[in-house]
């Protein structure tokens, strides 16, 4: 096959793979309330996309809905090229059964802004809990898995320790640890830095750096750390009443927002600093 | 007779009293517990079907009175051939009964389990019965302890109604005693302070032991 026949061939095989992750048309809301109005988003495998915006503009939702921690109202997910909470049936989608969202969610890592840890276990069987019970690891692979991790994010020394004996920033990179243990293809951190007190947010921040240079990983990142969203991410996108207002490179967006709102908001989160 | 000679002569019985009291104590105890964590969770289920027969359960065995329902067990259900042994029916109505009020404990217990508990444990992709029992319980294990004290107390006072269909716990013996002697002050008396010895010195130390060995394994000891 030559490449002058391959140029004129309508599925393009290069340069435009299939989304690792696709909203496409998603709506949800609360009642009257619109909370994310047909919404249009794509995510290249390996790529690192950071939502910004004011509170109530829907940012948490978008990773929320990928967790499938809520239900979408209208519109598709679709996750590695399958639908997250639909399954085709024939030739249309059905809600997804519960056999169908497991094996879809394994493929989705998540961390919180109050890392949820859980409380009665050690850092270590917090990141074995998953991988032995979920995944069928021996503990013994687990374990071996659990130590790697807690040793990249730092934790090491702490590993037999409670959450209750840890700070907010060392809980969560032993979230962060927990999550990659599933061995995830898309990780999502919801605000992870935005219940730290401001001296630890780096420790937590250099984790997340580290991932996006060590890892494959596709990521998607809520935060109001304008600094470390612009130094991170390969795209930004301004979320306002439920819709992408603008997005673009950090460079773009940070440097020369083009609409209003995208510059009221900057203008008024650099103010805060 | 001074009270030293009153135990000489009775306390044989009152130990044996007191000791099936302390057996249908443990008996209804365990059977209340599995019941509670049942219907507990069976009103929090999906089904509304299950979530139905755990309201009905609780609510007639909260909602009616003790010693109906040991009748019931013991003089009723025989004629639809269902027949205990007085023991049995004893522990099985104490711990029929409590298991209700507990189910409402366990709920509650669960029920306040933070939000992200269960978001954390449906992110790491658990089943519903691994984010319940690896997650969600033993979480809520430790906030229900303290009103289980208070419930397993109870329990243990409920036992006496048992002296009613002759099962000769501490109750019964003491009846028993003062129906021959006629010494009203030294039987109650003692059973009173025996069922106090057995609700505080006892029970009480039993549970503050049982929590102190959950905050340790929450690693908040």
């Amino acid at each position: 096959m030559n490449a002058q026949y391959l140029s004129g061939f309508p599925l393009k095989l290069e340069g435009d793979p299939v989304p690792m992750v696709s909203f496409k048309k998603v709506t949800k809301s609360y009642g009257s309330l619109v909370v994310l109005d047909s919404l249009d988003l794509d995510i290249a495998e390996g790529e690192m996309v950071t939502i910004i915006g004011p509170s109530g503009s829907g940012k948490t939702t978008v990773l929320r809905m990928l967790m499938t921690l809520e239900t979408i109202n209208g519109g598709v997910i679709y996750v590695d090229g399958e639908p997250l909470t639909h399954m085709p049936s024939g030739n249309e989608l059905v809600p997804a059964n519960n056999r169908h969202l497991r094996r879809m969610r394994s493929k989705i890592g998540m961390c919180f802004q109050h890392f949820n840890l859980f409380p009665h276990m050690t850092a270590l069987e917090n990141c074995m809990e998953g991988p032995v019970h979920v995944l069928g690891l021996s503990k013994k692979e687990a374990r071996e898995r659990a130590e790697e991790l807690l040793a990249m994010v730092g934790m090491a020394d702490k590993r037999d320790q409670h959450p209750s004996r840890l700070s907010g920033g060392q809980q969560q990179r032993v979230a962060i640890a927990r999550a990659m243990a599933m061995r995830p293809k898309v990780m999502l951190f919801d605000e992870v830095t935005s219940a730290l007190d401001p001296e630890v947010i780096g420790e937590v921040t250099n984790v997340i750096r580290k991932l996006v240079a060590e890892h494959h990983l596709t990521m998607l990142m809520v935060t109001h750390q304008m600094g470390f969203a612009k130094d991170i991410s390969d795209r930004v996108c301004f979320f306002y009443g439920g819709r992408i207002e603008e997005q673009g490179t950090p460079e773009e967006l940070f440097g020369n927002p083009k609409r209003e709102r995208t510059q009221q908001f900057l203008s008024a989160v650099k103010e805060a600093i | 007779m001074s009270y030293f000679e009153f135990l000489g002569q009775y306390g044989d019985r009152i130990l044996s009293g007191t000791l099936v009291t302390v057996v249908l104590t443990v008996l209804a105890a365990l059977l209340a517990i599995v019941i509670a964590l049942a219907a507990g969770m069976m009103r929090m289920a999906p089904n509304p079907l299950v979530r139905g027969v755990a309201t009905v359960y609780i609510e007639i065995f909260r909602g009616t009175s003790l010693l109906v329902q040991l009748y019931w067990i013991f003089f009723v259900l025989p004629l639809f051939g269902i027949t205990f042994e007085k023991f049995t029916a004893g522990f099985v109505a104490v711990g029929m009964n409590l298991g209700a009020y507990g189910a409402e404990l366990v709920r509650g217990a669960i029920l306040s389990v933070p939000r992200g508990q269960w978001e954390a444990a449906l992110a790491l992709n658990m089943s519903p019965a691994k984010r319940m029992w690896r997650v969600i319980l033993p979480q809520a294990v430790l906030i229900m302890l303290p009103p289980w004290g208070n419930l397993l107390i109870e329990l243990l006072k409920g036992t006496a109604l048992v002296a009613l269909i002759a099962v000769a716990d501490l109750m019964f013996q003491v009846k028993q005693i003062n129906g021959t002697t006629f010494l009203s002050a030294e039987s109650f008396g003692t059973a009173l302070i025996i069922y106090y010895i057995l609700a505080r010195f006892m029970l009480t130390p039993f549970m503050r032991w049982v929590e102190r060995i959950m905050q340790r394994k929450l690693g908040r000891a």
